[in-house]
């Protein structure tokens, strides 16, 4: 049997809920729009409504059983937005709320490995997303800066950028799934871009940076330079830790 | 070039044989304004070498009254001498700072005029982030050795972490090389900020609003391959420091030979000692993280690290006794001993075998080294072996499936005469 639901997290929950309250057998996930749906659609398939207060339900459930932090996980891998990781997902909050509450530590099992390593990557690119993103000051005072994470993980940066830029106005932009964060010195809101906007970001041709912001992008080239040493040179270790798919967005990795 | 780009260069570049570059260990918080410290610490980009650039690591000078024969900015080095002003430093690190370039802030700076009057140079530059920009990322101090006690204490009220090089690992290496100095000048501050660091603990559990006091400890750096000691030696010198000072790192840094003037120095062009040093760290982590005793690895008998295998199989093949250890019931502490587990890997195996005997498939997958650690442990399937082969053999068998960075660096070097 078939779930179709909207391929967000709370319908990702409501699925669950569906679960426990018909018991369907051989349950697959399946999001709406996805290549496979038109294909393998049967009259037993489901359309899952997401529901919040269903959604809810089943997080504080989760909460129950795990603490928060653990549960937590779960919307982590979610935003892999790995298919894969998302059925583990499933089948792991089925067990856990049939009993068996510790099956997360059985590594043994290829379900919950494939969770853990999935919830590694995207922890991963959380943290690199903290330290690769890079801010240009436009002429206005507003830093912002453009990604294209592997991982949907903007979600899980907002509060670290908060609390450490409070004082600044910043806007964080994913061009791979096209929205962004702006924080105004106050609040963290999701933003949409129009097109037009978009492209002002993405091209440096429409926003008026800071004079200065070429000085010090600049001086910041100057350092990288000054600060290898070329007798230690390792390129291997370099590529490893700084994968050339980050370059594009990194100033110091501009010529 | 620019007159504050030249600078940079300069001081930059002077600043980089200081391997150091953590940002961790702090928890600074952000009080409205700037910045936070990372508890865990954040490398923003890597160099070209591999090294991780977390802070914006600088001297405030390479003028220098000392001529240290290992260091770049000796009196007697023809080089380029640049110096910052106070402004200058606090203006980069934070324009640094707001782009996201970096974690914070590393200074340093040669000797001036005398130890006082540069430490007190530094404090300005220090207080004036703090106080001023209302900056709370991380800050790294150089403690100048030397620098009065007032001077010091008051530093450690701003900075998250201190620091004193202790340069060669023998006070009979550094003589050689660098007359004018001595251990004992880098001892004594050491061990007057680890007092303070007790004595503001001891404190802030009786009254609440203690500040902090170099909440992210201190750190020392030896510099390998210099002078002649062995890794026994420098490792301990290590423990002994571990010990007596409580420092977060001691970091183990390849000397790249920058004097052709000395002759007691490795050769310019010469290739720095680089799988060495890993082996020193990979010592740091056994006895740091690992539970192992330094005479475990390191003794009379065997007073250097082997540089084709690491120190825990090192250790593995002299001591074959202790192996095979049955991963579904040996407990954590002999399961960390297995060549090729770590500690993570190790916390997966305890956590799983709870749900059913483990088998090699379920363990390979779990990230272990497979091909180090199946000559020593004993999964659910694996086949009895009569008698047990000898180390000898089994070092071979791995040395030739691991293909990896030893036999690379072999080739390197060799390649490199053409």
């Amino acid at each position: 049997m078939q779930y179709i639901f909207d391929g967000t997290y709370n319908g990702f929950l409501c699925c669950v809920f569906e679960y426990f309250e018909y018991k369907d057998s051989n349950v697959q996930l399946q999001v709406e729009g996805d290549d496979a749906t038109q294909t393998f659609l049967f009259d037993s398939d489901k359309s899952i409504i997401t529901d919040l207060v269903k959604a809810k339900r089943v997080q504080t459930g989760l909460q129950k059983h795990l603490g928060k932090s653990i549960a937590m996980d779960f919307f982590r891998v979610f935003l892999s937005e790995d298919r894969k990781a998302w059925a583990a997902s499933f089948n792991i909050i089925c067990q856990i709320f049939s009993g068996k509450t510790n099956i997360l530590g059985n590594y043994g099992s290829e379900e919950v490995l494939y969770f853990k390593q999935t919830l590694k990557k995207v922890s991963r690119e959380r943290h690199r997303m903290k330290a690769f993103i890079r801010f240009s000051r436009s002429s206005d005072g507003m830093f912002f800066a453009v990604i294209e994470p592997d991982f949907n993980v903007l979600p899980l940066i907002t509060t670290f950028f908060k609390n450490r830029y409070a004082d600044q106005k910043w806007l964080i932009y994913d061009v791979k799934r096209k929205y962004g964060l702006l924080y105004d010195k106050e609040n963290v809101m999701e933003v949409k871009l129009s097109p037009e906007e978009k492209h002002a970001l993405t091209t440096d041709t429409v926003i008026t940076l800071d004079e200065k912001d070429e000085h010090f992008q600049n001086l910041w080239k100057r350092y990288y330079q000054s600060t290898n040493i070329e007798a230690r040179r390792n390129m291997k270790l370099h590529l490893q830790y700084v994968p050339k798919r980050y370059w594009k967005y990194l100033v110091e990795k501009q010529v | 070039m620019e007159r504050i780009e030249e600078k940079l260069k300069i001081l930059a570049d002077a600043a980089k044989y200081d391997v150091s570059c953590s940002s961790s260990g702090s928890k600074r918080k952000n009080t409205g304004r700037i910045g936070d410290a990372s508890a865990s610490g954040i490398c923003h980009t890597y160099t070209e070498d591999g090294r991780c650039v977390s802070l914006l690591k600088i001297l405030l000078t390479n003028h220098c009254i000392y001529d240290c024969a290992f260091c770049v900015s000796r009196r007697s080095n023809d080089v380029k001498r640049a110096a910052f002003t106070v402004e200058e430093v606090v203006e980069l690190t934070m324009n640094f700072y707001r782009r996201n370039y970096i974690e914070g802030l590393f200074l340093s700076s040669g000797i001036f005029k005398n130890a006082d009057f540069t430490m007190e140079r530094l404090m300005r530059i220090v207080k004036k982030l703090r106080l001023e920009e209302k900056y709370n990322g991380y800050i790294h101090l150089k403690t100048i050795p030397g620098a009065s006690e007032e001077l010091i204490k008051e530093a450690g009220l701003y900075v998250d972490r201190m620091s004193i090089n202790l340069e060669m690992p023998t006070e009979v290496g550094l003589k050689m090389v660098a007359p004018e100095k001595d251990h004992e000048s880098v001892k004594k501050p050491l061990a007057f900020v680890q007092n303070q660091i007790q004595e503001y603990k001891a404190e802030s559990k009786l009254i609440k609003h203690t500040p902090q006091f170099v909440p992210a400890g201190q750190s020392t750096q030896m510099v390998i391959g210099a002078t002649p000691e062995t890794d026994l030696e420098i490792m301990n010198v290590a423990k002994t420091f571990y010990n007596d000072f409580k420092l977060k790192r001691v970091y183990y840094s390849g000397y790249i030979p920058i004097n052709t003037e000395n002759s007691l120095l490795p050769q310019v062009g010469s290739r720095p000692p680089l799988v060495r040093e890993n082996r020193l760290y990979q010592t740091d982590w056994l006895l740091r993280f690992y539970d192992f005793n330094l005479d475990e690895i390191l003794n009379p008998k065997h007073q250097q690290l082997d540089l084709d295998i690491d120190p825990k199989l090192s250790w593995a093949l002299r001591n074959p006794q202790y192996f095979p250890i049955d991963i579904n019931t040996a407990d954590y502490k002999q399961i960390i001993r297995i060549p090729g587990v770590g500690r993570q890997s190790a916390m997966k195996i305890i956590q799983s075998r709870k749900f059913g005997r483990l088998s090699e498939y379920q363990v390979k997958k779990m990230g272990i080294a497979f091909n180090r650690a199946r000559h020593f442990m004993r999964c659910a399937d694996t086949p009895i072996i009569l008698g047990t082969p000898s180390m000898e053999y089994v070092k071979q068998t791995i040395l030739q499936r691991n293909s990896t960075k030893y036999l690379t660096t072999v080739s390197d070097t060799q390649l490199s005469l053409f």
